[in-house]
């Protein structure tokens, strides 16, 4: 250990007040009794679905494709879950299903 | 509880969301907790980050920052990008966040991925009150993880069973979320420009750096676009 505690107290501090300012901003400067601007509730009307888009891909970013298990395993387990999904409609199933055969796949196979 | 029974039947509502988050965050905290006890922290550590700090990536982030020469604007900026993302979150609950009273505070506090995702998508039953259920999903995750924490950074020598391969827990979540955005949402125009800029920019700028781009490139589209994505939206209310 290289920081003192009192170091180490600052440094968490920090990253929760980064954490925190990324959490609250938008609510502060968009406080619920103004009227919000328009662009910006065009924004929270948009926005979640390309943000969704962008967690998958987050999910993903440690998936190399040119070494290891080429992402096999990623793409056949997200397959298993888009089908399950698209057949059932069962939250529960499809992440279930999923992981289960990602899990057989990464301690058996790859 | 019997006295409020809008309370109970909101935690009931709320529940089997959180059924695959308690799977993943029970197993990721664990994940932490072993790797804080490794570094050679007191399981007091990853306890009271994952109470405090609340966002998973960060406090593996922040356990390497410990470790390096004490440097508070590096690690508020650092913070700041990692994070970045949960600006979208805010602008996406504004109006969803209206009228629910002082829990507001804590929802905005527990904004993490899995409590955004849940809290945007989920169907939430006409009889049930909105912001209480938006209130125990954040609990309930928000308990998982540090429950996870505990586990992992007390008992974190003693798990045995072969975990492997159980994180995908959330990137089945993401996907599932993902896909009902399709079906039900009819977003295909933002959800598919959200996904195939992250490709891209993940392709451009590697695993450590995309979201930011990402991010810049998601505004920018959707901003260019606006007009036509408007009129789809209205078209599809």
């Amino acid at each position: 250990m290289t920081m003192t505690l009192t170091q180490q107290v600052v440094t968490i501090a920090m990253v929760i007040i980064g954490t925190m300012l990324t959490r609250f901003l938008p609510f502060l400067i968009f406080p619920p009794n103004k009227a919000t601007p328009k662009y910006v509730q065009y924004l929270g009307n948009v926005l979640p679905a390309a943000v969704i888009g962008l967690l998958v891909i987050y999910c993903l970013k440690d998936v190399n494709l040119f070494s290891g298990s080429r992402g096999i395993p990623e793409f056949l387990a997200i397959a298993v879950v888009a089908v399950l999904h698209v057949w059932k409609r069962q939250m529960l199933l499809s992440i279930a299903g999923g992981t289960i055969v990602y899990m057989l796949l990464v301690q058996t196979v790859f | 509880m019997k006295r409020y029974p809008h309370i109970q039947l909101a935690f009931k509502a709320a529940f089997p969301y959180t059924v695959p988050i308690f799977a993943g965050f029970l197993f990721l905290g664990i994940a932490y907790g072993i790797f804080m006890n490794s570094l050679g922290f007191h399981a007091i550590y990853p306890i009271l980050m994952s109470f405090l700090i609340f966002a998973g990536s960060m406090e593996f982030v922040a356990a390497n920052l410990l470790l390096l020469a004490f440097n508070p604007i590096n690690a508020l900026f650092l913070t700041l990008m990692v994070n970045a993302r949960h600006l979208f979150y805010g602008i996406s609950m504004l109006d969803k966040f209206k009228g629910v009273g002082n829990k507001r505070w804590y929802l905005i506090f527990g904004l993490c991925d899995e409590s955004f995702s849940i809290n945007y998508s989920a169907k939430v039953p006409k009889d049930v009150d909105k912001g209480w259920f938006f209130f125990f999903v954040t609990l309930l995750n928000h308990s998982y993880w540090v429950i996870g924490s505990t586990i992992g950074g007390i008992f974190g020598s003693l798990v045995v069973f072969n975990t492997e391969g159980l994180e995908f827990v959330m990137t089945a979540l993401f996907v599932v979320i993902f896909i009902e955005q399709l079906m039900t949402g009819k977003k295909y125009a933002s959800a598919l420009t959200g996904l195939g800029l992250s490709t891209a920019c993940l392709v451009v700028f590697g695993g450590t750096n995309f979201t930011i781009p990402a991010m810049l490139a998601i505004l920018g589209v959707l901003t260019l676009f606006r007009r036509p994505m408007e009129k789809k939206v209205e078209v599809t209310a």
